[in-house]
C-alpha cells in the first residue's frame, strides 16, 4: 500500500478475465505498487497469474477476454485494451520469459532496441548504448551481434534493456530467470534490484518459484485458481503464512540451507471450469468447515498489511518440521555396490569432431542409496544417465552392475541387467507414447523384461497404479488426459514394472509445479523404503538434492568436481565451484533464518 | 471397406493402433470424410462393376468415329469409332490397380528406408539418405523413360518406375518425422528395454507420426495417376486396343472437336479418384490433429 503523500506507482483494482466461453479466469484482482518496489506475483500453473500480469498491459491473450476492473499507472488512468499500446513502454512495460524466443533473430541487438526507440520517441545510438549500459551489458560487445550469438543470461539483459528503454514507471517480468542457470539468474536478480533502487522503478515479479521471489520482492501476492489469496510483505508471508495454500506451498518447496521433511498438499489444482462456489481451496484444504463450501471468503486483513483469504485462518498451522538431509546420512552396506562406473568418458560425435561431454566420472551407488548427480546445463549430468543406463556409447571406461561389467551397448546387455537399470525423463510430455494407454505403457516392461503372460498383467499394471498412487481407473487413460505430475508418476510406474534395482530419474521433477514436485519426490522417497530400490538423481536444484540425496556428486563441465556425504557438500563445501553453485542457489531460509534460529532454541 | 484406402499394410497398422473408440470416426464424422467415402464409392462402383454391364466390346468399332452420343452409344464413339461408355467402364479397374500397387509399395520402401535411417543413430543413416537422394538427381520422366526404354514396356516395369520416382519423398519425409520423436522419452525407454528395431518401429514411431506421413497421401496418389497417365499418353504405357481412363484422354484429342465426352469423362473419374483419395486423406490427418499428441 503506497503512502498517503506519494502516489501510488500502479493501482489494478477488480480486475475480471474471462474465456469467450464465460469462464473466469482471474476473478477480482487488486493490486497496487508503491514507486520502487518489487511485488512478487506468485502462483502454480493455472493459477492466472500471468494472465494477470499480461491484463497489466491491457492485453489478453485471444481465446480471453478483459471483461472488468480499473487501472491507474503513476495516476493516469487506463483503459485496459488495445488503446494500451502507446501506454506501453513509456509508462508499463514487459520482459517475456523465454528471451532467446523472444528476441527477433534477424534483427541484431543495436536495431531490436532501436526499434522500440523509434516506437516511443525518436532517439539515436547514443540512447541504445544507455540501455545497454544500464544492464550492464558493454554496448560495444553487443550492440552488433545477433541474438543467438549472446548467452541466455545476456540475452535475458537485452529483454530487460529493451523493456527499459523508454524509462517505464512499472515493469512486468514473467518468470524472466526461468530457463537460466543459478549463477546467471543470481546475478540477474542483482541486476534488478540495483535498477530498481538507481531508477526508482517498480517491479511485477512473476514466477511460481518461492526460493526466488524471496530473493527480490518487497512483497508478494499468492494466487490459487484465479484469484489472490493472500497478500502480505514478504518476510512476514514467508515466516507466517496464514492462507492454507500459501503454508502448503512454503511446505513444498525444498531447501538446500535448511532442509525440511516436504508436506505435499492433498488433491491437484482444479481446472478453469471447474472451481466450485465457496472457497477454491476448500476440496484440497485441512481447515475446511461448511461455511468454506458454501460461501467464498474475502481478502481481508490479518495483520498490518497483511491480506489473507480464508475463514479460518487462524487455524493454519506454523512452518516447523526441519528434516535431516537425505535420509539422515544413514550408512549403506560396504559390500559390492549395486552400480560402479570406472574412469567413464562419453563423447558426443560427428562425422567430423568429438566433443567430450563427460570424463574420468567415477563413483558408485550402494543398493537402497540415493546419490545425486548435480550439475548446470551442459555440465555432462544427463550424459552420463544415458551411457548408464545403454543409450549413449561409452568411449572409455568401464560400468559395473552387481560385481559383473555392463555392456556399453542395449543390445549387449542381458535382458536381466536391462530390467536392473531402469530409467524416468525428464519432460513428462514426451515420456509416455501418445497413442497408447497408461495400462499399455505400464504393462510393456513387465511383458518385455519380466516376461509376465498377458493374463497376469492387468493384475500387475494395478497393483503398480497403486503404487504410485494412482487410482487404477486413470488405467485406460491416455498420457494427453492427465496432468504433468500424473504423467510423471506414471513414468515411474513404467520403470517399477521392469522390479529395477536402480531407478535413473533425470531431473524429473523440474518441469512440475513445486506442489507436484514435493508430491513425487515424496513418493520416491517411500518407494525406496518400500521396495530397497536405489536411485541415480540428476538435477541442477540444491534444494532437491536436500530432500532425497544421501551422497551428492557435483559436476563441472564433464568432470566430478567434488563428491561426498550430502550435507557435508552441502553446509561446507570444498571446491570453489560448489562454492558460486551454493552462493547463488536462491533459498527462501535467507529470509525466514532468524525465525528458524528461534524454532531450534525453543 | 475399400481395397484403395485399406490395401497398403501400413496404413492398417497404423488405425488399428489408434484410440480403438474413434478409429472409424474420422470417416464418418468430418465433412471431408463423408465427402471423399462417396466419391471414392462412386469411383470404385464404376471401376468394380462397370465391366460388367458394359454394352460393347471394347475392341470393336460400333460406328463413325468420334461421333457424339447415339441411342447406342450414349457417350459417342472414339477416335477408332469403339464405344467410349463400355470404354470408360472397363477402363477403371487398370487405373485403381496400377495406383494402389504403386502407392502401396512406394509408401512400403519408402517407409521402411526412412524409419530405419532415422532410428539408426550411425552411419546407416547418411548411407541411406545418399542412395535415396540419387533417385531424385533424374527428372521422373527421363527417369520412366530411360526404364521403359531398356527394361520393356511391361506394367510391371512400369510399376517399378514409378515407385522409384515417388519412394525419395516418403523416405525423407519419414526420416524427418522419426528423428523427431526419436529423443522422446517413450522411444527411448523402448531402445533401453531392449525391444526389436521392428517393434520400436512399429508400436512407438509410427503411431506418432503417421500424421505427418500421411498428410501428402493424396497429392503422392495423383503424382501416380499423373505419371501413369503421362506414360501412357506417349504411348509406352497400356497397349491398345487395352481402355485405361489415361489412354483414353490421350488417345480421344484428335476427335476433341466432335466427340468432346471421349475425353471428358475419363479425365474427370481420374480427378474424382484423387481428389476423393486428397478428402480422405485430409480428413484422416485432421482427425489426429484433434484427438492426437498435444
Amino acid at each position: 500500500m503506497a503512502d498517503e503523500g506519494r502516489q501510488a506507482a500502479l493501482t489494478l483494482s477488480n480486475l475480471t478475465v474471462a474465456l469467450d466461453g464465460g469462464d473466469v479466469v482471474v476473478d477480482d484482482v487488486s493490486l497496487e505498487l508503491a514507486p520502487g518496489e518489487i511485488l512478487g506475483l506468485v502462483g502454480e500453473s493455472g493459477s492466472g497469474k500471468t494472465t494477470t500480469a499480461l491484463s497489466l498491459l491491457g492485453y489478453a491473450t485471444p481465446g480471453a477476454k478483459i471483461v472488468g476492473g480499473e487501472l491507474q499507472i503513476s495516476g493516469t488512468p487506463l483503459a485496459m485494451n488495445d488503446s494500451m499500446r502507446r501506454a506501453r513502454g513509456s509508462l508499463i512495460s514487459y520482459v517475456p520469459q523465454d528471451p532467446s524466443r523472444a528476441l527477433n533473430p534477424a534483427l541484431r541487438i543495436a536495431a531490436a532496441i532501436g526499434d522500440i526507440m523509434k516506437a516511443h520517441r525518436a532517439e539515436g545510438d547514443a540512447a541504445v548504448d544507455r540501455a545497454l549500459d544500464r544492464v550492464g551489458l558493454v554496448p560495444a560487445h553487443a550492440t552488433h551481434r545477433f541474438p543467438h550469438q549472446l548467452s541466455g543470461g545476456q540475452q535475458q539483459r537485452v529483454s530487460i534493456a529493451m523493456a527499459l528503454s523508454c524509462e517505464p514507471a512499472v515493469v512486468v517480468l514473467d518468470e524472466p530467470t526461468t530457463g537460466l542457470d543459478v549463477v546467471t539468474q543470481a546475478r540477474i536478480l542483482e541486476e534488478l534490484k540495483r535498477l530498481r533502487s538507481e531508477h526508482n522503478i517498480s517491479m511485477v515479479y512473476v514466477t511460481h518459484d518461492l526460493a526466488v521471489v524471496s530473493q527480490i520482492a518487497d512483497r508478494i501476492a499468492v494466487m490459487y485458481a484465479g484469484r489472490i489469496v493472500e497478500q502480505g510483505q514478504a518476510e512476514t508471508l514467508l515466516r507466517d503464512p496464514r492462507h492454507p495454500y500459501t503454508r502448503g506451498l512454503l511446505a513444498s518447496v525444498p531447501d538446500h540451507i535448511r532442509p525440511r521433511a516436504l508436506e505435499p498438499m492433498a488433491g491437484i489444482a482444479l481446472g478453469v471450469g471447474e472451481r466450485p462456489s465457496g472457497c477454491a481451496f476448500a476440496p484440497r484444504c485441512a481447515q475446511r468447515t461448511d461455511r468454506c463450501q458454501s460461501e467464498m471468503p474475502g481478502l481481508e486483513p490479518v495483520a498490518a498489511e497483511h491480506l489473507v483469504r480464508c475463514f479460518h485462518s487462524e487455524l493454519t498451522p506454523e512452518l516447523t518440521s526441519h528434516a535431516a538431509y537425505g535420509r539422515g546420512g544413514q550408512l549403506y552396506d560396504a559390500g559390492t555396490p549395486l552400480l560402479e562406473v570406472v574412469q567413464l568418458r562419453a563423447e558426443h560425435r560427428s562425422l567430423h569432431e568429438a566433443t567430450v561431454a563427460a570424463a574420468d566420472i567415477s563413483f558408485s551407488v550402494s543398493r537402497g542409496e540415493c546419490v545425486a548427480l548435480v550439475g548446470e546445463s551442459g555440465s555432462g549430468k544427463t550424459t552420463i544417465a544415458r551411457a548408464i543406463c545403454g543409450l549413449h556409447p561409452v568411449a572409455a571406461g568401464e560400468l559395473r552392475l552387481g560385481g559383473q561389467p555392463l555392456p556399453s551397448l542395449v543390445a549387449r546387455r542381458t535382458r536381466e541387467q536391462r530390467r536392473q537399470v531402469q530409467i524416468v525423463f525428464q519432460n513428462p510430455a514426451g515420456a509416455l507414447n501418445p497413442h497408447h494407454t497408461v495400462r499399455e505403457a505400464i504393462g510393456r516392461p513387465a511383458k518385455v523384461l519380466r516376461g509376465l503372460s498377458n493374463r497376469a498383467l492387468p493384475g500387475e499394471v494395478d497393483r503398480l497404479l497403486g503404487c504410485v498412487r494412482l487410482t487404477t481407473r486413470l488405467g485406460d487413460r491416455y498420457p494427453q488426459e492427465l496432468s504433468g505430475g500424473e504423467r510423471q508418476r506414471v513414468s515411474i510406474a513404467r520403470a517399477l514394472a521392469a522390479q529395477p534395482e536402480i531407478i535413473l530419474c533425470d531431473e524429473i521433477t523440474s518441469a512440475l509445479d513445486v506442489s507436484v514436485q514435493a508430491a513425487v519426490l515424496k513418493l520416491l522417497n517411500e518407494l525406496r523404503d518400500e521396495l530397497g530400490l536405489s536411485l541415480l538423481f540428476i538435477t541442477h536444484d540444491l534444494g532437491v538434492v536436500a530432500a532425497v540425496a544421501d551422497r551428492v556428486l557435483v559436476l563441472d563441465q564433464g568432470r566430478i568436481c567434488e563428491q561426498g556425504v550430502t550435507e557435508q557438500v552441502l553446509q561446507a563445501p570444498a571446491s570453489e565451484y560448489t562454492q558460486r553453485l551454493l552462493a547463488a542457489a536462491p533459498s527462501i531460509s535467507y529470509v525466514t533464518a532468524d525465525t528458524d534460529a528461534v524454532a531450534e532454541r525453543a | 471397406m475399400s481395397s484403395m484406402v485399406t490395401s497398403p499394410p501400413e496404413l492398417t497398422t497404423i488405425v488399428a493402433h489408434g484410440r480403438r473408440s474413434k478409429r472409424a470416426a474420422w470417416l464418418l464424422h468430418t465433412r471431408p470424410g463423408i465427402a471423399g467415402l462417396m466419391l471414392l464409392g462412386f469411383v470404385l462402383a464404376v471401376a468394380l462393376i462397370g465391366p460388367l454391364v458394359a454394352p460393347h466390346n471394347i475392341a470393336q468399332p460400333i460406328g463413325v468415329p468420334g461421333a457424339g452420343p447415339s441411342s447406342a452409344a450414349p457417350l459417342g464413339t472414339d477416335f477408332l469409332g469403339r464405344d467410349v461408355l463400355s470404354r470408360v467402364l472397363h477402363g477403371g479397374l487398370p487405373v485403381l490397380g496400377l495406383s494402389a500397387v504403386t502407392i502401396g509399395l512406394t509408401y512400403l520402401v519408402g517407409l521402411s528406408l526412412g524409419l530405419v535411417a532415422g532410428l539408426s543413430r550411425s552411419l546407416l543413416d547418411p548411407a541411406i539418405m545418399r542412395a535415396v537422394d540419387l533417385f531424385l538427381v533424374f527428372p521422373p520422366l527421363l527417369l520412366l523413360l530411360l526404364l521403359l526404354t531398356g527394361a520393356g514396356t511391361g506394367t510391371g516395369v512400369l510399376i517399378i518406375g514409378i515407385v522409384l520416382v515417388l519412394f525419395p519423398g516418403v523416405a525423407r519425409l519419414t526420416r524427418t518425422a522419426t528423428l523427431e520423436v526419436s529423443t522422446t522419452g517413450y522411444i527411448e525407454a523402448a531402445i533401453a528395454r531392449g525391444e526389436a528395431k521392428v517393434a520400436i518401429m512399429r508400436r512407438e514411431v509410427l503411431p506418432n507420426i503417421s500424421q505427418a506421413i500421411l498428410a501428402d497421401l493424396g497429392v503422392r496418389f495423383a503424382a501416380a495417376i499423373s505419371l501413369a497417365a503421362s506414360i501412357n499418353f506417349l504411348g509406352l504405357g497400356s497397349k491398345p486396343p487395352a481402355a485405361n481412363w489415361g489412354l483414353m484422354v490421350a488417345e480421344n484429342r484428335q476427335i476433341v472437336g466432335t466427340n468432346l465426352w471421349a475425353l471428358v469423362v475419363p479425365a474427370i473419374l481420374l480427378a474424382a479418384l484423387t481428389v476423393s483419395v486428397n478428402l480422405l486423406s485430409d480428413a484422416y490427418v485432421h482427425s489426429r490433429g484433434r484427438s492426437g499428441s498435444k
